[in-house]
């Protein structure tokens, strides 16, 4: 946590209000996002128990089990949620731009143009907290694999038809969402704690309710308190009046709430099964109405405990749209769109799901690609917010100030004369400025690099001497130095993102790493090959 | 078990090991030769030994490190030693070799691997051979500093060559990333694991070889380190007790400082603890202690005797270590303040750095400012065992180190809450219990700063 973030929870602690982290909007939002709050059941991992989602915030809709365990309901709960959220998913992928690229022919090394498709927008999905993330990519796991009816070997148990679908499309978004700075599929109070401080820890502000009552305390009250009202606050039935923004459901709720729903659902659906088996019209009629009842009865329940969170998630979202939008989410969300364009591609293209565990080269790519996106995402937000380009110049890795002269000098080691000014500026900032490090100019016209010359610390003056940035001629291009009197910012870091050393291809896969997949199985828990087996039993119902 | 052997011929045995199994591998030996080598065993020697064995044998090698400081370091030693090998020195296209390396003539450095191929030896650092693309492979390479390097980089280098001797240190830092791993975790091939652990992950018949003597780390400190940090690969100091000594010519004058110095120098380990108190990373009053002590240091004038020979105790020979680069910025500040050389291109100057920049060192005297002194909190970055191991193992006499009182009521307050990934082996010793060993030796040691 640097400095500067400790501040702003000691001030939130203080003023018992969140303080804000950002002056801009660091992560993209859509005009349409889909909000989806996932409930799960307790007692086994990712067992999904009810979904609120929409796109409208007046009209949520509710998909639940009404028995968790049972796996029939289950899989007609996933079918439901497939046709609810794919018809989202997909209708993103019919408008698209052609964007204008080169191919290099790896036979003559001619380049050709070429064109690909890119998708003019993409879905975003917002669930309430990092654990929802999860719960998706869990579900994302446990169906994608999935053999359904129209496969040549369809199994003793067929999932619906889209379910290995909507697996897959998780298991992407979730593990996009592993990629600093994009923004497919976002936490809310991922995205609040980016933007504001509250005076709680980090695990406080994982709920939801809590982290808003920062935001809004009820009038007399601090956020402090108003977190803890949020927390803590139960009816007379001893439910909670906020509940959690889950997926995991308060114990409270379980015992009090949603085991007697179950238990009634249960019991009506004996009854039915009995009054079947005995051949008895009017008592199965009267059960499947009691059936009828006990879901409308589980419906409630959960949407009683579902509302108060979707209603966080879009006032979140309202939050997060008073900032203006910081200048690069425009390409990042371009990032977004190529990824999501890339998955439409492969499941056009009829690819298999994407495997249990990738493997060495592909974990190993990720791993490149979310290390440089973490580092274009710390450059950029400096760039777009003084108040991130604060946290870099009060660790000393940047410093602002305002020039108080510039001397132009040469370079006559070369045949013809190169400018190599000498800027000098003015700073309160205590940079770790090392004579001889290398320094970025930040917002100038063009990338500009300059050396630590001589630094004065009782002064508070520090030269530089510019490198680049100045244009071909023997005289600095106008414009391309700073004026006397101009603030400047410099960072000690570089402002462009490095790219990554290429990697084998996986069927090059070395020695030291195992040999191509397949190859050479290793013992051990990541025995798994590439194929996907079901397990060979399964408690179905 | 330790042997009855003196420890010179017990290392003798152990590198004749080594060197046997790279350069005349038998039919059918794994491709890869793993050394364990805790500090200051030799591992410099090592390789350089290993170097000249395999040109003598009539082959080219190249060499991986890790940093570029680590691959002048080893060309400058390369060429000194090894007179008689022509070394190719690759580096990036943005940065020169330094100049202390390229005065030796043996040395040829480019930026293109193709100017250097008729080289018997070329190093470079594993983010520059990553992207050499090389028409004839290696037969052979050497990777120095192994268990720094990480996996995804082994993966991306290890096409170049047939068959390699991985040296390295398992005791010190982990290498790292800034970024979520947690879904690689448990692979044997997790690309943010080291290189030595997935590559033995892969080769289960590699047996790694070992170093059993340090040779750098003195009597006194010997039996902690390896009680502390290898637990499982006990190693033994190479000096006796009465072969390293420190002699300050200033008497001292009661204070604090020159009490925790003359600890130092007699027992080897000192603690000079400032009263509990929770404060920023970069704790003034500690900063200034650390400043203080090496001043005082090199004001009284001491004398470092050892099995090479006697010499006085300069700024060069002097190292400050802390977790962090803002704490090390700070050090340095408040060293100049009290006037004392940091800069190393104008004179003997105390080198002030972070325990990852800290690895492979080694000085006479170390002050360490404590990972966790004045912290409210224990993270796993402060908890780590690597950290604390560097840092209390860069030392040929003493080390000492600053810290605020109320380190072991913070350790018992964190116990490590990181949560067990199925398939990683535990790593042992966890970084809690490493910590309290060395907090309980140095309690003996302490002094305190009012």
């Amino acid at each position: 946590m640097s400095l500067l973030t400790t501040l702003a929870r000691l001030e939130a602690v203080r003023s018992g209000r969140a303080e804000p982290l950002a002056t801009v909007r660091h992560r993209h939002l859509s005009e349409r996002p889909m909000v989806l709050v996932p409930l799960t059941a307790a007692g086994e991992s990712g067992a999904p128990l009810a979904v609120m989602l929409g796109t409208d915030r007046d009209a949520p809709r509710l998909h639940l089990v009404p028995q968790p365990l049972n796996r029939t309901l289950r899989f007609d709960f996933l079918a439901a949620l497939a046709a609810d959220l794919l018809p989202y998913l997909e209708s993103f992928g019919e408008d698209v731009e052609q964007i204008e690229g080169s191919e290099k022919d790896p036979e003559t090394g001619e380049k050709t143009q070429v064109f690909r498709e890119l998708c003019t927008d993409a879905p975003q999905l917002i669930v309430p907290n990092a654990a929802g993330v999860h719960h998706l990519a869990l579900i994302g796991r446990s169906t994608r694999f999935r053999r359904t009816a129209e496969d040549a070997e369809p199994g003793p148990h067929p999932a619906p038809l889209r379910v290995p679908l909507l697996g897959r499309w998780l298991t992407h978004l979730t593990d996009r969402a592993q990629v600093p700075g994009s923004s497919l599929l976002l936490p809310m109070t991922g995205l609040l704690a980016r933007h504001w401080a509250t005076g709680q820890s980090h695990l406080e502000d994982q709920h939801l309710a809590a982290r808003l009552a920062w935001h809004f305390p009820p009038p007399g009250l601090t956020g402090a308190q108003a977190a803890e009202l949020a927390e803590s606050e139960r009816d007379e039935h001893g439910q909670l009046v906020h509940p959690p923004a889950g997926p995991a459901t308060d114990p409270a709720f379980d015992a009090g709430v949603l085991a007697p729903a179950i238990a009634r659902y249960d019991a009506a659906v004996n009854a039915l099964q009995h009054s079947t088996e005995q051949g008895d019209e009017a008592a199965a009629e009267h059960a499947r109405a009691a059936v009828r009842s006990a879901v409308e009865h589980l419906e409630r329940a959960l949407r009683a405990v579902l509302l108060p969170t979707w209603r966080d998630v879009w006032q979140g979202l309202d939050l997060l749209r008073t900032l203006p939008p910081a200048g690069h989410l425009e390409e990042r969300w371009t990032g977004d769109r190529w990824s999501y364009t890339g998955h439409r591609d492969r499941l056009a293209a009829g690819e298999p799901p994407q495997p249990r565990q990738d493997d060495a080269v592909t974990a190993a790519r990720k791993l490149a690609q979310r290390e440089r996106e973490q580092a274009r995402l710390d450059v950029q937000e400096a760039l777009d917010d003084p108040l991130a380009m604060a946290e870099h110049r009060l660790s000393g890795e940047a410093f602002s100030g305002v020039v108080t002269e510039v001397v132009l000098e040469y370079d006559t080691t070369g045949r013809s004369p190169k400018p190599r000014p000498l800027v000098t500026l003015r700073t309160a900032d205590r940079p770790h400025a090392d004579l001889g490090r290398e320094a970025h100019r930040v917002h100038g016209p063009s990338a500009q690099k300059a050396r630590i010359v001589a630094v004065d610390p009782a002064e508070g003056t520090v030269t530089l001497r510019v490198l680049s940035g100045m244009g071909r001629k023997k005289e600095p291009e106008p414009g391309s130095l700073p004026e006397p009197g101009e603030p400047v910012t410099f960072t000690l870091f570089e402002l462009t993102v490095r790219q990554s050393a290429p990697l084998p291809e996986p069927d090059d896969t070395p020695w030291t790493h195992g040999g191509p997949p397949g190859t050479a199985p290793v013992a051990g828990p990541s025995a798994t090959g590439p194929s996907a087996t079901v397990a060979a039993s399964e408690d179905w119902e | 078990m330790m042997s009855e052997q003196p420890p010179g011929a017990a290392a003798d045995a152990a590198v004749a090991r080594i060197l046997a199994a790279t350069v005349h591998p038998s039919a059918g030996a794994p491709r890869g030769v793993v050394v364990d080598s805790p500090p200051g065993a030799g591992k410099s020697t090592l390789v350089v030994r290993a170097a000249r064995e395999l040109v003598a044998a009539g082959e080219r090698l190249m060499i991986v490190a890790q940093t570029n400081g680590q691959v002048d370091d080893l060309v400058g030693r390369l060429a000194e030693k090894a007179p008689e090998l022509t070394i190719g020195r690759l580096h990036a296209a943005d940065s020169r070799p330094g100049p202390e390396v390229l005065r030796h003539a043996n040395v040829t450095p480019s930026d293109k691997v193709a100017d250097l191929v008729e080289q018997d030896v070329v190093i470079s650092t594993s983010a520059k051979w990553q992207w050499v693309r090389a028409e004839a492979p290696w037969r052979h390479a050497i990777v120095d500093e192994a268990y720094q390097m990480r996996s995804d980089a082994l993966l991306a280098v290890a096409r170049l060559f047939e068959r390699a001797l991985f040296v390295g240190d398992p005791g010190q830092l982990d290498p790292f990333t800034v970024v979520g791993t947690e879904q690689w975790a448990g692979l044997s091939y997790d690309p943010s694991s080291s290189a030595v652990v997935t590559m033995l992950a892969h080769n289960p018949q590699i047996e790694p070889h070992r170093l059993p003597v340090s040779w750098r780390l003195p009597a006194s400190a010997a039996p902690l380190i390896s009680r502390a940090f290898y637990p499982y690969t006990p190693f033994r100091s190479g000096t006796g007790p009465e072969d390293r000594r420190l002699t300050p010519a200033v008497r001292p004058d009661g204070s604090a400082l020159d009490a925790v110095i003359d600890r130092a120098a007699e027992h080897g380990w000192a603690l000079l603890e400032l009263p509990a108190r929770h404060t920023v990373r970069t704790d003034p009053q500690a900063v200034a202690a650390v400043a203080a002590t090496v001043r005082r240091l090199l004001e009284r004038g001491l004398t470092a005797r050892s099995e090479q020979g006697e010499a006085p105790l300069t700024a060069d020979r002097i190292a400050v270590g802390t977790a962090h680069r803002d704490q090390a910025a700070a050090v340095r500040a408040a060293l100049l303040k009290v006037g004392v050389p940091v800069d190393g291109t104008t004179g003997p100057a105390v080198t002030v750095d972070t325990a990852n920049r800290l690895q492979g060192r080694e000085y006479d005297v170390t002050v360490v400012l404590h990972p966790l002194s004045g912290r409210p909190d224990a993270t796993a970055f402060h908890l780590e065992t690597g950290r604390l191991c560097v840092l209390a193992s860069r030392h040929r006499h003493a080390c000492i180190v600053v810290a605020r009182a109320g380190i072991a009521e913070l350790l018992d307050e964190h116990p490590s809450t990181e949560p067990v990934q199925l398939g990683v082996p535990v790593a042992f010793p966890d970084g809690w219990e490493a910590n309290h060993q060395v907090l309980e030796h140095l309690s003996g040691h302490r002094v305190h700063l009012r």
